[in-house]
């Protein structure tokens, strides 16, 4: 990938990438500049007062929090899902292959009110666990568990092809040299997944931030408990304060970028690294 | 960045800029009309375009298809707002209406008192739907604040249909002998303490109440609770009316803009007109509505019972007053809800 940028093999690329400029304009850019110009009606104080109330706050670090606990554990279970998918032949492979883009097809406010329907306190899973006194609808774990199967197919789709590019070999080769099995992973085949394994912790990541349609039905909207920035946001929309609404936006936008380019530039150091290593 | 890769993005940007929808819609012999609406009135539409369309064929010669649109009543209206050719609206709050000349002037600020009785042809109410055989005693809104009952209620900053319960409530409290602001404050701040959970909308309650068991009882719009007993469970639920409540005056408006760009403005108010005759009272009544028309009424009486019934102009002042010192960020509902929390 990053040396075909110098060595041009196909034409056009100036075609190309002023297609990209354009596309990326009309989709993404010009879009998002309309937030910018619709939250500079506001007045510095009201923008200040809208994007760092304690309620605002409240509902930032659950967002964030959540958001960034699904994709820690997307990421773990994503890896083994991914391994067990490449590496096994089993019956009913093809079954759980399929299972895994589910969450993707499935329209968001279904799984919300399924969700919430097992977790609830008469639910199939709800009953037991709040036996166990531990509540899950209409909490923050309620949220975080919400968007785990929001972002599960990220991670398996992004490590999936990589792996399976990762030759058997290799791990064999690792053995007859001597690495003991947890070596062969931590620093063999891991490496190897992590650049892969980054992008799709970022891409669930991102995808739950921006997650409204199945939260609002697990999360229960409690004041300073449980509302997301999201929801927050269609209140300011349900009140026509516009600008109230793209302030708050903005916050997303511009942490939610930030975060975004960290991880990428993360992924690039690593995936630099892998390259540069011998052999 | 090279001139060449400037022109295609020039290209592209102008192609977007000068496409324009255009139609008009009342070419030829069918005219059509859109009314976008607010959730719990798909049905009732259904029906009732049916019958003026019917109405309008026989008495005009001109075929009529109407178009509905449902959604939440403030979602609607941003709709409409931003674009959506809507001829008439048929919302859940007046405040949605007054949205739609304030943010862009697509009818006149006097709407409400072109159509009798405040541009709402029917009327519904506040009242609690309970389990089976009332376990919990519940009989006016002062049982809703005992300790021990859990109460479900959609959240009023996303719901328009929930500041209607809210307001109910509020109203009540005024009304009990001795009963000033502050004590209605600290009345529907204790109510809301047994709230465990706030859907996002009307239809999310009935279903954390009725599909998942959660709550004593559910404040609910009298034609929503009548749809839950009528259609889904006469003998899981009853409904307890209680002693005083709201009357909820979902409004209708004709959006001049849109229908004089269309052509529209003649059927338009005829449809509006419409729900005001005997069969579309009759239709209303049918959907668990209280229709205005005192001979409809009258034919319907066992549905609806008698409550005493204060309107929004008289405890609030109107809704713009109610929803800036409820509603609006900073209002009474935040300063409460925040205050519990914490």
């Amino acid at each position: 990938m990053s040396t075909s940028a110098r060595r041009r093999i196909l034409p056009g690329f100036g075609l190309s990438l002023g297609m990209t400029w354009a596309w990326l304009g009309l989709l993404v850019i010009v879009p998002l500049s309309g937030l910018v110009f619709q939250s500079l009606n506001l007045s510095w104080e009201r923008f200040w007062e809208t994007v760092a109330s304690p309620r605002a706050f409240a509902a930032y670090r659950l967002s964030f929090g959540a958001s960034l606990a699904a994709a820690l554990i997307n990421a773990v279970f994503g890896l083994l899902v991914a391994w067990v998918l490449v590496r096994y032949r089993f019956p009913g492979r093809a079954w759980v292959d399929a299972l895994v883009d589910l969450p993707f097809a499935l329209p968001t406010a279904v799984a919300g009110l399924t969700l919430t329907t097992l977790y609830a306190s008469h639910g199939v899973y709800g009953r037991y666990l709040e036996a166990l006194g531990l509540k899950v609808a209409f909490t923050p774990l309620g949220v975080a568990i919400a968007l785990t199967f929001i972002g599960l197919p990220f991670v398996v789709r992004t490590v999936q092809p990589v792996l399976e590019d990762l030759d058997p070999e290799v791990e064999e080769a690792a053995t007859t040299l001597g690495a003991t099995p947890w070596q062969t992973f931590s620093r063999v085949v891991f490496p190897h997944v992590l650049p892969a394994l980054l992008s799709g912790f970022t891409l669930a990541f991102a995808r739950a931030l921006g997650e409204y349609g199945s939260i609002v039905f697990i999360s229960g909207n409690m004041p300073m408990r449980t509302e997301i920035v999201p929801l927050l946001i269609v209140t300011r929309l349900e009140q026509y304060d516009y600008a109230g609404a793209t302030a708050l936006a903005l916050v997303m936008l511009v942490t939610s970028f930030t975060l975004l380019l960290t991880v990428n530039l993360l992924q690039r150091w690593s995936q630099r690294r892998l390259e540069s290593r011998p052999g | 960045m090279h001139p060449r890769h400037v022109l295609p993005l020039l290209l592209l940007l102008s192609l977007g800029g000068c496409s324009k929808a255009g139609g008009d819609g009342s070419n030829g012999e069918t005219v059509t009309l859109l009314n976008v609406s607010y959730d719990p009135t798909r049905e009732l539409y259904e029906d009732f375009n049916a019958a003026f369309a019917k109405h309008w064929e026989a008495s005009q010669g001109r075929k009529l298809t109407v178009q509905q649109s449902h959604g939440g009543s403030g979602k609607q209206a941003r709709a409409v707002i931003d674009g959506l050719e809507a001829d008439v609206v048929t919302l859940a709050l007046a405040y949605d209406v007054d949205m739609l000349h304030d943010k862009a002037n697509l009818l006149p600020t006097d709407w409400q008192t072109r159509l009798p009785n405040n541009s709402a042809p029917y009327t519904s109410t506040i009242v609690f739907v309970v389990r089976k055989g009332n376990p919990k005693n519940i009989r006016d809104w002062d049982d809703l604040t005992r300790d021990g009952v859990s109460v479900i209620t959609p959240n009023p900053k996303t719901s328009g249909g929930a500041r209607w319960n809210y307001l109910a409530a509020w109203g009540y409290a005024l009304r009990k002998p001795g009963g000033t602001e502050d004590s209605a404050r600290a009345f529907v701040s204790r109510l809301f303490k047994n709230v465990p959970v706030l859907d996002s909308g009307a239809r999310g309650s009935t279903t954390t109440f009725a599909e998942r068991g959660l709550g004593d009882v559910l404040i609910a719009w009298e034609n929503e609770a009548l749809l839950l007993t009528h259609e889904v469970g006469k003998e899981r639920f009853d409904i307890v009316a209680p002693s005083v409540s709201i009357l909820a005056e979902p409004p209708v408006a004709l959006v001049d803009r849109n229908a004089d760009k269309r052509g529209t403005r003649a059927v338009a108010e005829a449809y509006l007109r419409y729900l005001y005759s005997d069969e579309g009272q009759e239709i209303a009544a049918r959907h668990h509505y209280r229709p205005r028309s005192q001979t409809v009424a009258a034919k319907h009486a066992q549905d609806f019972p008698a409550v005493t019934l204060f309107t929004i102009d008289e405890a609030f002042g109107g809704w713009r007053k109610a929803q800036k010192a409820h509603f609006d960020d900073g209002g009474e509902f935040d300063r409460f809800s925040v205050a519990q929390a914490r």
